[in-house]
């Protein structure tokens, strides 16, 4: 009789992989929208037509535009004026450091920001002139000269500042971009900064109340608590996290999560971060996955010459 | 008392007080396998291998599991996940093998009714196998709790509110089983106690069932032939191995067993290294929050027939058709009325019953997940009523099939 | 042979005590899976309805939901009177009228924010909106905020009781 396991497989094999295919490709695509993502190229916002100077920006930034009566500049010896829970508290957000946000931040976005944030941020919904609010960072109408020249040379100087795109770490890149309204507890980050091991009870109760005050201050801002992002990139993935960075907007229409504004590089290192986060032993199962595969085949092969030895004299 | 003389060698000492010889041969060089079946009579093997995965990397992941509301969800995915060596291993091997051993079983269940291994003497094979079937569901259903993420807590809010019995409003039955309004410490405590001892239990005592139920009627094969065990045994032993329609079950069927595990390896490692994701809801990697309801709610992917069914009826009938959907196949030996234990492409109208059920199945399942809108709601609803339809006439078709 | 149906006998009787052992400690067994008493006095909150001020929302916690209580000022109850699906929604004691409500979001359960000057609800999800009696004014949600089961007693009222306005609300389907 003809051997009929060839056909029995492919049937198998066949009902299995459209079960598989109606269960999960499928299904995901009508769940959930896809949005492809635009490489972090901020086309909708107007490009930098001036070329800056940094030594006008640096006035610019320390003078006229005022950036450090709430920015603080670590890198530069700049302390904040109020710390961060004070800040929280009477702005509704902390304004960030300014040491990283020339590598963090596309250019295009950081032009726009300047002058309008709402608009950059994409949040214009939240402070309509009905609502009676405005965004807690003022805009910059200009030193007095040609705003497009200023808010360059601005930029100019922030750049010049920031560290070179192999000095700046995935934490870096995190804490710039999302550390200020995220926790992410599996790294010992909360939002006021890295939980660091106390001695003292009294010292870590202090710490925790701190935190819990800014996030009380934060859940008034956003509206709800923004969510830890400890195992995020497990359980929204990596094409989800990017695109939603670029624009949440896409998938939440109305939410109070603003655009990120990275740069393609930048978005790389806080995936990057977050996989060190919610999956951070991707390396070692690479490499042990393809070990066992190699150890299965040959597995497999003495199996199959065990079945050949035996079956010999069945036939 | 028996007699017992000073022993010549361990295996002589071990053969008076246990008689390994006598065992080895009832269980295995004696024990005798139709010579004519494919690689679908190795899925029981598959499955003994996939449960023995599934109870060592089990046991690892118990050592840091902490059955608690607050500390269940981090236990998982970070000490287990980050800090124990090896941990995710043991979680991707113990996610991955929870969802294959149901494909694993389907195929087999499938084989079994393809072939009629369910018929004349050989009942209670099925009824065992039917009765591990819910045993493993509810050791899968149980599983899925424990990760207390987003889908665990909505799935045992969803599941356990079932049991209110729609209109009957059986709350109290709802609050019992919880022992909460909501899922909450009580509720994972005792799923907890399910997953890892009761179940389990239940489990291993029915394979020892469904092993036994197998004696008496011995396998069945593939030509639907009938073989007389004795005959042909007594021909394989003269040295005719050719010639004998029989085999050993050691080592000459455990060989090709062996093989076709091997090759199932092959496809379950790949899995845990490369393909994990589709058997590890993302959703599930959110913590467990009863203010929050996640945008989809659906079972894993082996539950999704029977939630179908449930779905596209008003409550009470829905729950009707879920409790027909979850007995129906018990009763099968029972509603096929024919008298031929042979392959269903030889059985008339059976054999476009047996193809018209597997595609209806697959297609609930398809429908269970996507979202109840057009045209799904209607694909979801048919699929239901033909489910229900071919069991219904099952009984009549088979009646009027000859003898062959 | 009398000796035998003795035996018998004895052996049916002695089967009889063992199984009525079994029950008595199947119902030992059933009693362990109920919810612990702590649990069960968790299930009824009961509000005092004297303590709230008008047009302040404020947030009590009932079997792990968060509930809405919001007492109307007299400006939304004019408002509420204009419709009758709207003073359905609203719970009468002695003068005063208040909003009680499960806070979760009847689209996609998030929990909605309440806004002073507006008087109005707004889910940050998905932009959601109800007025101040929890009934639905923009979409995504399919149907106005849900009311938990209520009893009115005095001027307190119990959550997870079913009083006869509660059953009144279920059966005109103000709420499900």
């Amino acid at each position: 009789m003809k051997n009929k396991e060839p056909l029995i497989l492919a049937v198998v094999v066949f009902f299995t992989l459209v079960t598989y295919y109606l269960v999960e490709p499928f299904a995901h695509s009508q769940m959930h929208e896809h949005f492809e993502s635009k490489g972090f190229a901020y086309s909708d916002l107007p490009e930098i037509t001036k070329k800056g100077d940094v030594t006008r920006g640096k006035e610019l930034v320390m003078g006229a535009a005022a950036c450090t009566g709430c920015h603080s500049i670590t890198s530069q010896g700049l302390e904040a004026p109020m710390d961060a829970v004070t800040a929280v508290s009477a702005y509704g957000v902390n304004a960030p450091d300014l040491s990283d946000v020339g590598a963090v931040f596309d250019e295009r976005f950081l032009n726009t920001h300047i002058r309008n944030p709402a608009h950059a941020l994409k949040v214009e919904h939240k402070f309509t002139p009905e609502s009676g609010k405005i965004h807690p960072m003022p805009a910059f109408y200009g030193a007095g000269g040609d705003i497009d020249q200023e808010v360059a040379d601005i930029i100019a100087y922030l750049r010049s500042i920031a560290p070179k795109p192999d000095k700046l770490t995935p934490k870096m890149a995190f804490e710039t971009a999302c550390g200020r309204c995220h926790a992410m507890h599996y790294e010992k980050w909360t939002q006021i900064g890295t939980k660091p091991a106390f001695k003292r009870k009294q010292d870590e109760l202090e710490f925790d109340t701190n935190v819990l005050d800014y996030q009380d201050s934060l859940k008034k801002y956003m509206g709800k608590l923004p969510p830890d992002l400890s195992i995020y990139i497990r359980s929204r993935g990596e094409h989800y996290i990017k695109t939603f960075m670029e624009d949440p907007q896409q998938y939440l229409e109305g939410t109070s999560m603003p655009r990120v504004g990275l740069n393609a590089e930048a978005a790389e290192k806080v995936i990057e971060y977050l996989k060190d986060s919610g999956d951070a032993k991707r390396h070692e199962r690479d490499s042990i996955g393809w070990n066992v595969m190699i150890y299965i085949i040959f597995f497999a092969i003495f199996a199959l010459l065990w079945k050949k030895q035996v079956w010999r004299d069945l036939h | 008392m028996a007699h017992f003389t000073k022993a010549t060698s361990i295996k002589d000492w071990l053969n008076q007080r246990l008689a390994i010889e006598k065992v080895e041969k009832v269980m295995a060089s004696e024990y005798w396998i139709p010579k004519n079946i494919n690689f679908l009579w190795a899925m029981g093997m598959v499955l003994v291998i996939t449960f023995a995965l599934l109870l060592v990397s089990g046991i690892f992941l118990l050592m840091y599991y902490q059955p608690n509301i607050d500390l269940a969800f981090d236990s998982v995915n970070y000490t287990i996940m980050r800090e124990v060596d090896f941990g995710w291993l043991w979680r991707h091997v113990h996610g991955v093998a929870a969802s294959v051993v149901f494909l694993i079983i389907y195929i087999h269940m499938f084989t079994a009714i393809y072939y009629g291994s369910y018929k004349k003497g050989r009942e209670m094979i099925w009824i065992s196998g039917m009765l591990l079937f819910v045993a493993f569901s509810a050791e899968a259903f149980s599983g899925y709790m424990l990760p207390w993420g987003q889908m665990s807590y909505w799935a045992g809010m969803v599941i356990t509110n079932l049991f209110s019995g729609g209109s009957l409003h059986a709350d109290g039955l709802v609050e019992w089983i919880r022992g909460d309004y909501v899922p909450a410490q009580a509720f994972l405590n005792r799923f907890f106690m399910l997953h890892v001892l009761l179940v389990p239990l239940a489990i291993i005592g029915l394979i020892g069932l469904h092993f036994g139920a197998l004696r008496i009627p011995h396998v069945n094969n593939q030509d639907g032939e009938e073989i007389d065990f004795d005959e042909e045994s007594k021909k394989y032993l003269a040295g005719d191995k050719a010639g004998s329609k029989v085999i050993r079950f050691a080592n000459d069927f455990m060989s090709k067993d062996m093989l076709v595990v091997a090759i199932y390896l092959v496809f379950f490692f790949y899995l845990v290294f490369f393909h994990y994701d589709f058997a590890m809801d993302p959703v599930n990697f959110d913590p467990a929050d009863g203010l929050k309801t996640p945008e989809h709610i659906y079972p894993e992917w082996y539950f999704l027939w029977s939630y179908e069914i449930l779905r596209p009826f008003s409550t009470d009938i829905g729950l009707i058709a879920f409790a027909f959907a979850q007995v129906i196949f018990m009763a099968l030996p029972f509603l096929d009325r024919s008298p031929n234990t042979i392959p269903a492409s030889r059985r008339g109208l059976f054999k476009y019953w047996f193809w018209a059920m597997l595609i209806d199945m697959i297609a609930l399942t398809a429908m269970g997940k996507v979202p109840p809108v057009e045209p799904f709601g209607t694909i979801g609803l048919y699929a239901a009523l033909i489910f229900i339809g071919l069991w219904v006439v099952l009984p009549f078709i088979t009646k009027l099939e000859k003898k062959a | 042979m009398e000796n035998k149906s003795r035996r018998g006998f004895m052996g049916m009787a002695f089967g009889a005590v063992a199984g009525v052992g079994a029950v008595a400690s199947l119902f030992a067994m059933k009693k362990s899976w109920d919810p612990l008493p702590s649990v069960k006095a968790a299930g009824f909150t009961t509000l005092d309805m004297s303590a709230y001020n008008d047009n302040e929302l404020i947030t009590e916690k009932w079997r792990g939901k968060p509930i809405f209580v919001l007492k109307q000022d007299v400006s939304m109850v004019e408002t509420a009177k204009k419709s009758i699906q709207e003073l359905e929604r609203l719970i009468k004691i002695g003068d005063s009228y208040y909003m009680v409500a499960i806070g979760l979001c009847t689209h996609l359960g998030c929990i909605p924010g309440y806004r002073e000057s507006t008087k109005d609800f707004l889910c940050a999800c998905h932009g959601g909106m109800y007025d101040a009696t929890a009934s639905v004014t923009k979409a995504p949600p399919p149907r106005g905020l849900d009311i938990p089961p209520f009893k009115i007693k005095g001027s307190t009222l119990v959550l997870g009781e079913e009083g006869p306005e509660y059953k009144k609300m279920k059966k005109t389907g103000v709420t499900l």
